[in-house]
Order: C-alpha cells, then structure tokens, then sequence
C-alpha cells in the first residue's frame, strides 16, 4: 500500500461527504418544492433565484436557534443520540460504488469509496445502528412522546429491517455475490427490477419505513406524538437527526439505484466511465421523487396495521419471492 | 389487491396535479381581489363636491358592539362646512384592535357616510397605531370637488340626510 492511496481515499471520503451534506441540504428544498407541486402550491421561492437559497437560510436559522437540554434528561446520551443517528447515514455509502474507474495522473481510480466483499451485510448492519440514535433520544429526552416516538420506531424498523434484507437477498443470488461492485456489473445487460418485480416493491416500501419516510412515518406522528423522539431537540442537534433522516433517504435510493436499477451502468458508461456518477445521481434523484410524491399523496398507516402490513404480508411475500428465484435460479442452472 | 389499486389511483390524481398551475398567489406582488361584499377597513365617504358624508350622529359608535368607534361633533357654519347640515364629525377613531369588522356601524349610518373598504393589510407595530382618524378614514376627494372644509353660499347645505330613492 503506497501513500498515494491513503491519498486517494481521503480526497473520495471527503468528496462523498461534502456531496451528502450538500445533497441533504437540497434533498430538504427538492421535497418542499416538488410536495408544493403536489398540492399545487409554489413552494419556496424567496431565498435567492427561485429559492436555491432556501436551504442556506434554514441551516443558519437552525444554527441560531437555541439549543434546550431538558433539565432531567440524560444529557450524556442526549448529545451523543443525534450522533449516533447521523453518523451511519454518511457513512453507509462508503460500499455504493458510483462509477468503474478513471485514469488520473496514470493511476487507475476506482470510483467509490470501498468495494467490500460483503458490502450487503456492511449495509444492513450500519443502517441498524441509526435505531439507537432513536431509541435514546427518545429514552434520554424524559419525555412520554419521545419514549413512544423512540420505542415505535424501534419495533417499526427491526419489524421491517428482516424485509429489508431478504429482498437484499435476490440480487445477491442472481449476481451471485454480495459485493455491490458485483451486482452492479452483472446488470450489465438488463436491471434486476426486471427480474425481481417483486423484490424491488419489498425493498422500496421496506426502506421507506426503514428511514421513516410517510406513510410510515409512525415514529414522529405530530397528532398523537407532537414530534416522536425528537420533540426535546432544537437547533443543530434538531437538524443533525433532519440531515440522518435525509441522508438516509439518498442513500437508501442510491442502494435501490445499485440493487435494482443497475447502479451506474447506462449507455456509453464503458466508453465514458466519468457518466457513471451522473446516471447514478439521476437514478438517486428519481428515486427520491418518487419517495416525495408518496409523502405528499398518502395518509400515515394505523400503528397496528404498519406492524400487521409488515409481519403479515411483507415478510411472506418476501421469503416467497426469495424461494421463487431460487427455484428458477436451480431449474435454469445459471 | 383493491387497495392497491386506490393507491395507484391516488398517485395518479397527485401526478395530475404537478402539472396544474399554482392556486396560490405570490402575496406582497400580487393581490386577490376581495369579493364584492368583503368587510374590510373603514373608509369615510364623500358627496361628489367634496363635502364629507358623515354628519356627526355617533349612531355609528352606538351600534357597535365591540365599542370601537369614538366620534365628537363640531358646528358647521357656511363659512367653514365639511358635511350637509348642521354639525359634522370634528373626531372621528376606530380603534382597529377592537373593531370586529362586523358591518353594523354602516347598517346603523343614516348618510351612508362609513363604509367597511376593501384594505386588509392592517398590521401595527404599536397599539397607538390602530387607532384610525377621521383624516386616515376619510376617502381621497374626487375630481371635481373640493377638500374640506368649503366655504358655501349660504341655504345650499341646510338638510344634513340627503333624499334617497327607495331601493329596488
């Protein structure tokens, strides 16, 4: 291992990284615009040209607001859940990759941070980590809606996480590897969505309410809750769980956009391998419409309905489907 | 699986409407016009010659229920005249902080003087400033008559309730 590489790393960590951050902010300012659409509104158009500015103006405001500590909350574990919540949303796209690779300077550059062998067990085992963060903020808040927000959350996203991961499991039995770098390049061709329908509807509504998203957003229901686990929280603490809500959004439709719509391979992606973040960016965005068109259109599901929907129908459904492939998988012999 | 299919019927109507133009409107530049019976602010109205409308009565600060209206009455003289008749509105406020936008100052108005306009945008940094005077109240003076007060021949403006037709 050279220093060059050590080199390398950093520089595609930080731009990882200051692309996220920047990507949330506006991630915030796509949904108002596109829910105002919806609702045939206008939407933010104030701050700077056509309100691109909006997000700026929200973030100072946020860092102006004062940040309240409830005098009997926990305070240890009350400053480190916001932490906890927002750290694995940037970091769980480390294994994503968003392009082949580059010449630069007459090394060769793979785009994306790390291909891990098992980068799909390193994405389910990250994304639980963000159910801490919510459970204490809940629990240290000393706050009944917090606790309820932070325990219905928890019940919500291990109840969805096992649909979560056996849809997981159909790309990684047609690539036949669970390298997302692998699964990638085996839908070289045609993207998976077209050979797991039903895979791709799991994985979708599943990581909707794995980052709750509406209508599975029971954790911070406002009419029975007021804010869920982050009722107690302001200012920048308030905005650090935002930006794990949000990031966590972008990131779950980049691994929707790896799994299933084939990552960053589109045409001349082999020729031009610089157009692999592009088509990736623009998988990602589409992906995030569509995740705000589905707030903006339905209502929030009943708390028992969501956990009935999720062990009841999705989990079945999804061990069906995994049975299925496999089935077809043998009886075709690839 | 009819659920399902309600959903996608819902996506739809939402899509629809992405593509619908904007309801709203971009307030401070553009402005709905109010309809034809909105209770706005007060304004005092005018004759064509100038002359003010309100006589001085205080019917109008009787009718109101929220008390909002304070009106004093001076003489008028052919010399110095600012409404028909004798006497005329030398103070005329509504407090808009307590005014409820009711309309019975103007149904209780035998000149017709006070009628509820079409402003809404009434916001005040400090109380004082919602009390409205008789010269913020009073209409603009329409071309062709004269501000007030007027000095008028004398046997002119005797009758202060003007004659009115009987409504359709």
């Amino acid at each position: 291992m050279d220093g060059w590489l050590v080199v390398e790393w950093v520089v595609k960590s930080g731009l990882l990284l200051a692309i996220l951050l920047t990507g949330f902010a506006y991630t915030t300012f796509y949904e108002r615009k596109l829910a105002a659409r919806i609702q045939v509104r206008i939407g933010p158009n104030r701050a700077g040209p056509w309100g691109l500015l909006q997000p700026l103006a929200d973030g100072i405001k946020l860092f102006f607001k004062e940040e309240l500590i409830p005098a009997k909350a926990y305070k240890a574990v009350f400053i480190l859940a916001p932490i906890i919540t927002a750290l694995p949303a940037l970091v769980i796209l480390a294994v994503v990759p968003w392009g082949s690779r580059i010449e630069f300077f007459g090394r060769m550059i793979p785009l994306g941070i790390a291909d891990l062998n098992v980068g799909v067990l390193y994405i389910l085992s990250v994304a639980s980590i963000s159910v801490y963060g919510i459970v204490l903020a809940g629990w240290s808040s000393n706050n009944k809606y917090s606790m309820m927000g932070g325990l219905r959350s928890s019940a919500q996203m291990i109840s969805y996480e096992l649909a979560l991961g056996l849809a997981f499991v159909g790309p990684i039995m047609l690539a036949g590897s669970m390298s997302l770098g692998d699964i990638v390049d085996a839908q070289r061709g045609i993207w998976y969505i077209v050979f797991q329908p039903l895979g791709a509807i799991i994985f979708y509504i599943a990581a909707l309410a794995e980052v709750n998203r509406s209508p599975f957003d029971m954790p911070e229901a406002e009419q029975e809750l007021t804010a869920g686990y982050h009722t107690e929280y302001s200012g920048m603490k308030f905005a650090l769980f935002f930006m794990g809500e949000y990031i966590k959004m972008i990131a779950v439709s980049a691994i929707f956009a790896a799994l299933f719509l084939g990552g960053y391979r589109g045409p001349f992606v082999d020729q031009f391998p610089l157009l692999g973040p592009l088509y990736l960016a623009a998988k990602i965005v589409a992906s995030l419409g569509v995740m705000i068109w589905i707030r903006a259109t339905l209502p929030r599901l009943r708390y028992d309905r969501l956990m009935s929907f999720g062990w009841k129908v999705l989990l079945p459904l999804a061990l069906a489907n995994i049975v299925v492939t496999a089935i077809v998988l043998v009886g075709l012999d690839l | 699986m009819g659920g399902l299919f309600e959903i996608l019927k819902g996506m739809w109507i939402t899509f629809k409407a992405m593509f619908e133009r904007s309801k709203t409107y971009q307030y401070p530049e553009v402005k709905r016009p109010v309809r034809k019976r909105f209770k706005g602010r007060h304004v005092l109205k005018r004759y064509d010659n100038g002359l003010e409308k309100c006589i001085g009565c205080s019917l109008c600060a009787a009718s109101c229920p929220a008390d909002a209206i304070f009106v004093e009455a001076s003489e008028n003289t052919d010399a110095v005249r600012f409404s028909p008749g004798e006497r005329y509105a030398s103070t005329y406020e509504i407090n808009l902080l307590r005014c409820i936008f009711c309309g019975y100052c103007e149904d209780a108005c035998p000149t017709e003087a006070i009628i509820l306009g079409d402003n809404y945008e009434l916001s005040f940094t400090d109380r004082s400033q919602s009390i409205y005077t008789r010269e913020k109240l009073l209409e603009p003076v329409t071309p062709g008559g004269k501000p007030t007060p007027q000095q008028v021949e004398p046997g002119m403006f005797d009758r202060s309730i003007p004659v009115m037709k009987n409504p359709d």
